[in-house]
């Protein structure tokens, strides 16, 4: 600095109230303050679930303290254990239950859906757009209490129980389907199709064959993000519950959770989230499988990742 | 698009419509008819020995009992509607301002110095999506117990001289909860919208002069504005339906929510028409918002793709 300043001979020293200020302002200088608030953001955020889950493994009762390290509320625990308590158990199998139905349904529907509005012209056309986006922005108590209303005084022919649920919950997933295939969908454009029926395929045979095998990274996102939300749905499944049978984990942890809770409801929630990730993983894998068997070697993440654009 | 004579452009265009009917077809019936039947039951009577509700389609047959309850209940002062309402409205008005200021700098640092980064920060932030509403809330539990580590810490440090019960009824668990659990649903509509400012304005402005926090107020601030009216909007309309989270985070009427409100008329069984009109007054009230969210995503989408 001093040499600096000899040589240009013109000014003094920077002060140190200078210097800071232009270390402060540097717009090319490390973001040191928002570096430090996502990383706390981000241990907020995830460790109250880390310390849930670490107290599924409790050796004692207790849900607010260590207590050791044991599966006894998972399997070893002869009446209150997941394994053994059957509404725990049922809850369980019920939750799943609905996930799968949920996507065998919701995903052919939704990408029929996203594919039929992306194309189709008209003022049906743009309303049926707009509907479609509603059920994300209604409060799930709405949801919740329409659905449980149109099923006790109109659409009399569905019972309560599962055959509600599910249609509850393809409901309100559709339009998450809607979205992310929409969105793919419009990157994509409509040269493939045009070149495939160019070459003389019928509408229905270049959907088939040039659209659906690129739409496949959505379908498979989709499948997951239905899957993902039908596990942790609450409200609607509460509400369209036809008894303790048809209650499913949310229900189940949010009945039990003020009466007489112990770690097995930790250990549940635990097992839902394992369950979810491990779907979610099998089906990035199997679509890596595909992939690299049409040879395709890029990245799967990278076309998972461009989903999000 | 090479223009094709009407024959072949309409069949097209019938041939998507046909594609699309499945799905339209069962919103229609799932999500529509729904909402006319909690028009048909607020408007409609109850039976006077059963306590069941007898809905009304017909609007002439259409008997305001339900509606009444719920107009007086908010109107006048000692109406059990009103102070719910009003406190519903603080709630989410301190949740949501809450909300945004913890979700604006991150996705802000996010979207504006990821780089390298910026997968497995988007991994961190979508990760709370995968765990359930309801284990979120239970670790909140777990932790606010009176031996729960909250009071460890709060004791440890000497803020509190003994363990003092969260659980009872406060205003505050409460709102940490919906702020805990709304969050995430905010950040990444925020992250979305402010990975799409062009870097270039800003360093236009650093050229210009612009000292950090002018650049800030004068060009990043307004070109988030949009982006942060999408983040309220999409964590506002949830929140003013919920009810587990004051039932879960505080077991008193003290907290009783729009959302309780509703649920205690439908599930309690004897007054359905008093909640359906709830749901009613509630739709009618978010309906500003609703309208606004739906228009301006379909013209982001049209902007963005179109």
């Amino acid at each position: 600095m001093t040499t600096a300043a000899a040589t240009a001979g013109a000014r003094p020293a920077p002060t140190a109230a200078r210097r800071f200020r232009d270390w402060w302002a540097n717009p090319w200088g490390k973001p040191r303050f928002l570096v430090l608030y996502t990383a706390l953001y981000l241990v907020w955020s995830i460790v109250p679930i880390l310390i849930a889950i670490r107290f599924s493994f409790n050796e004692g009762r207790s849900r607010s303290t260590a207590q050791g390290w044991s599966l006894r509320w998972y399997v070893d625990d002869p009446d209150l254990s997941v394994w053994n308590d059957p509404d725990l158990r049922a809850a369980l199998v019920q939750s799943l239950r609905l996930a799968g139905l949920a996507v065998l349904i919701t995903v052919p529907l939704g990408v029929a859906l996203a594919i039929g509005l992306t194309r189709w012209r008209g003022r049906a056309a743009g309303a049926s757009r707009y509907m479609s986006l509603v059920p994300l922005v209604t409060p799930e108590i709405v949801m919740g209490v329409a659905l449980l209303l149109v099923f006790v005084h109109v659409l009399t022919f569905v019972p309560l129980g599962t055959p509600a649920q599910v249609i509850g919950h393809v409901t309100f997933s559709i339009a998450f389907v809607l979205i992310i295939v929409r969105a793919r969908l419009l990157s994509i454009g409509p040269e493939y199709e045009e070149a495939a029926q160019d070459l003389g395929a019928s509408p229905w045979q270049s959907l088939r064959l040039a659209l659906l095998p690129m739409l496949t990274p959505a379908i498979v996102a989709s499948a997951i993000v239905v899957f993902a939300i039908s596990m942790d749905d609450f409200v609607v499944s509460a509400f369209l519950s036809s008894g303790t049978n048809t209650d499913t984990v949310p229900v189940r942890i949010y009945g039990t959770g003020r009466t007489a809770p112990t770690p097995a409801l930790n250990a549940l929630a635990t097992l839902t989230l394992v369950i979810t990730l491990l779907i979610a993983a099998i089906a990035f894998l199997l679509w890596r499988i595909v992939q690299l068997r049409r040879g395709r070697t890029g990245s799967t993440l990278q076309e998972f990742a461009q989903l999000a654009e | 698009m090479a223009k094709q004579h009407d024959g072949v452009t309409r069949r097209r265009n019938a041939f998507w419509a046909a594609l699309a009917l499945p799905g339209v077809v069962w919103l229609v019936l799932f999500f529509v008819v729904p909402f006319y039947a909690i028009i048909g039951v607020a408007f409609g009577t109850v039976d006077p020995i059963f306590g069941t509700p007898i809905p009304a389609w017909n609007p002439l047959e259409w008997s305001y009992e339900g509606l009444d309850v719920v107009v007086n209940g908010l109107v006048s002062s000692e109406g059990a509607f009103r102070t719910v309402f009003l406190r519903t409205l603080v709630y989410v008005t301190v949740a949501v301002a809450l909300s945004l200021l913890i979700a604006y700098p991150v996705a802000y640092f996010v979207a504006r110095y990821g780089g390298r980064w910026k997968g497995p920060l988007l991994l961190g932030l979508i990760a709370p999506f995968f765990i359930s509403y309801l284990m979120r809330m239970l670790a909140w539990i777990n932790l606010l117990q009176d031996d729960g580590w909250v009071n460890d810490v709060l004791l440890w440090i000497g803020i509190l001289d003994q363990p003092r019960n969260w659980l009872d009824g406060r205003a505050s668990s409460v709102i940490l909860g919906m702020v805990y659990g709304y969050v995430p649903f905010m950040i990444l509509p925020l992250y979305a919208f402010l990975d799409r400012i062009d870097r270039s304005l800003l360093e236009a402005a650093r050229d210009l002069g612009a000292g950090p926090f002018q650049a800030f107020r004068l060009v990043t601030l307004p070109l988030s504005l949009p982006a942060i009216l999408a983040g309220v909007v999409i964590i506002a309309l949830p929140m003013f339906g919920d009810y587990y989270t004051p039932d879960l985070l505080s077991g008193s009427p003290k907290t009783s929510l729009v959302g309780n409100q509703i649920n205690l008329y439908i599930q309690g069984g004897q007054q359905r028409n008093v909640g359906a009109a709830l749901v009613v007054v509630l739709m009618l009230m978010l309906a500003v918002l609703l309208a606004y969210y739906v228009v301006v995503t379909a013209r982001t989408q049209r902007r963005l793709h179109g």
